[in-house]
């Protein structure tokens, strides 16, 4: 890795989700690389879901952040591979579930077959951030973001998200 | 061999037609968390059109841009299945009005997103890697938009004795349209010689179990069909994409490359 590189990596790596300010845009695997092209720094992201609309913050902040800098670096988003809740670290893990969010399970193993999509898959059992019960159960497939599911604690009774596996 | 732009564009405007329609609900669910669902499942389709106009604009090169795309072609120009640009409710005369219908936006949503869970899936091999990559995406969003649907569509059909007729009322009523998935499309045949596409009908096995399995663990029951197809992806729509469109593109269209 050149000085460059580290020094822009070393700047972008405090750079938090505009949703879930308690972890890093490395953390959760949307920064990906930053790269010493023979034409000039490039610094690489992915987005997560098609539509989030946190994407053009992320995008901004990188820009801002790279321009505090002072240096001159391309951002470009890269569709593939496509983004995973796999690589989301596990510190990153843990500070979701101490900010109250479950964090995501790890996906199953990928299933060639049709016949996936004709069951309904059962529910994720998802334990509580805040009583970490498992007696939990489904609200609603999406919560308050596109990434999210309500769910529901049903002994403490609080509501709570699940990031949903991607 | 070039990738068939029409058939990007047929994907697109499926997305983008379906992401307004049930964007309607924004602020009007039938309940909190529905309201939530559906805005975040219309940000989804908004986004996966965006990828796919993006996709489009990159191919076609000049000033093409995934603006221009969206919001300044004509109702004739859209490539989307006639099934996703009908309004929330079932058919009426002359100038009847009804309420939204939560039961025809949920079985719409189903048939859908269960055809596109496949379609998503067959795609992600696809010779032009740009859509291949945008496949990859939008399969696992489908997935959710799907279980989403599936869920409802049984609820509301293993339900009570209201919220099961309004249900099998609108699986009656838009059934129909989803003869339009399996015909093949100019646009459709030259993207699967050029292997940029699925083959639709290689499809309907998988489509038919899912259905009629979320049919049957929702106690609704399947109408037979004969008549007409609708021809939406050829760009022969019904009456109602261009109010869809004069809502969508209106503000654009008074404002050009207006920002803010």
């Amino acid at each position: 890795m050149s000085t460059a590189t580290e020094r822009v990596w070393a700047a972008l790596e405090a750079l938090t989700d505009p949703e879930i300010p308690v972890v890093t845009l490395r953390e959760l695997g949307i920064l990906r690389e930053v790269n010493d092209a023979p034409d000039g720094l490039e610094v690489v992201i992915t987005p997560t879901y098609s539509g989030c609309p946190a994407m053009g913050q992320i995008e901004d902040d990188v820009r801002a952040r790279l321009a505090e800098l002072g240096v001159a670096a391309r951002v470009v988003t890269r569709l593939s591979p496509p983004w995973t809740t796999d690589w989301m670290s596990d510190a990153a893990k843990a500070k979701l579930h101490a900010y109250g969010i479950a964090p995501p399970h790890t996906r199953p193993a990928p299933d060639v077959s049709v016949m996936r999509f004709i069951k309904r898959p059962a529910a994720d059992v998802v334990s509580c951030p805040h009583c970490g019960s498992s007696r939990t159960v489904v609200t609603s497939q999406f919560g308050s973001t596109a990434c999210k599911a309500l769910y529901k604690c049903l002994d403490c009774q609080e509501p709570f998200d699940y990031f949903k596996p991607y | 061999m070039s990738t068939p732009i029409d058939y990007l564009l047929h994907l697109a405007d499926n997305a983008v037609v379906l992401g307004q329609r049930n964007a309607e609900w924004c602020g009007h669910g039938p309940i909190l968390e529905e309201d939530l669902a559906l805005a975040n499942v219309s940000l989804d389709l908004i986004g996966q059109a965006r990828l796919l106009y993006q996709r489009v604009a990159e191919l076609k090169g000049g000033d093409a841009s995934e603006d221009q795309l969206a919001y300044f072609r004509d109702a004739h120009e859209f490539r989307n299945y006639t099934l996703l640009e009908l309004p929330h409710h079932g058919p009426l005369v002359g100038y009847a009005a009804a309420d939204r219908d939560y039961a025809t936006t949920i079985v719409r949503n189903f048939l859908y997103s269960a055809l596109m869970v496949l379609v998503w899936d067959g795609l992600q091999n696809s010779a032009d890697a740009g859509l291949a990559a945008i496949a990859a995406k939008s399969v696992k969003e489908t997935s959710y938009h799907l279980h989403h649907a599936r869920d409802w569509l049984v609820r509301m059909g293993d339900g009570t004795d209201e919220s099961h007729a309004r249900v099998q009322a609108a699986v009656d009523h838009l059934m129909p349209y989803t003869e339009e998935f399996w015909t093949t499309s100019p646009a459709e045949g030259a993207a699967v010689a050029a292997h940029v596409a699925v083959d639709v009908w290689a499809l309907r096995p998988a489509w038919d179990a899912m259905v009629n399995d979320a049919l049957a663990e929702a106690t609704l029951s399947r109408p037979n069909f004969h008549g007409y197809v609708t021809e939406g992806k050829v760009g022969l729509h019904s009456e109602h994409l261009g109010f869809l469109l004069a809502e969508m593109q209106s503000l654009a269209r008074a404002h050009p490359d207006g920002r803010w």
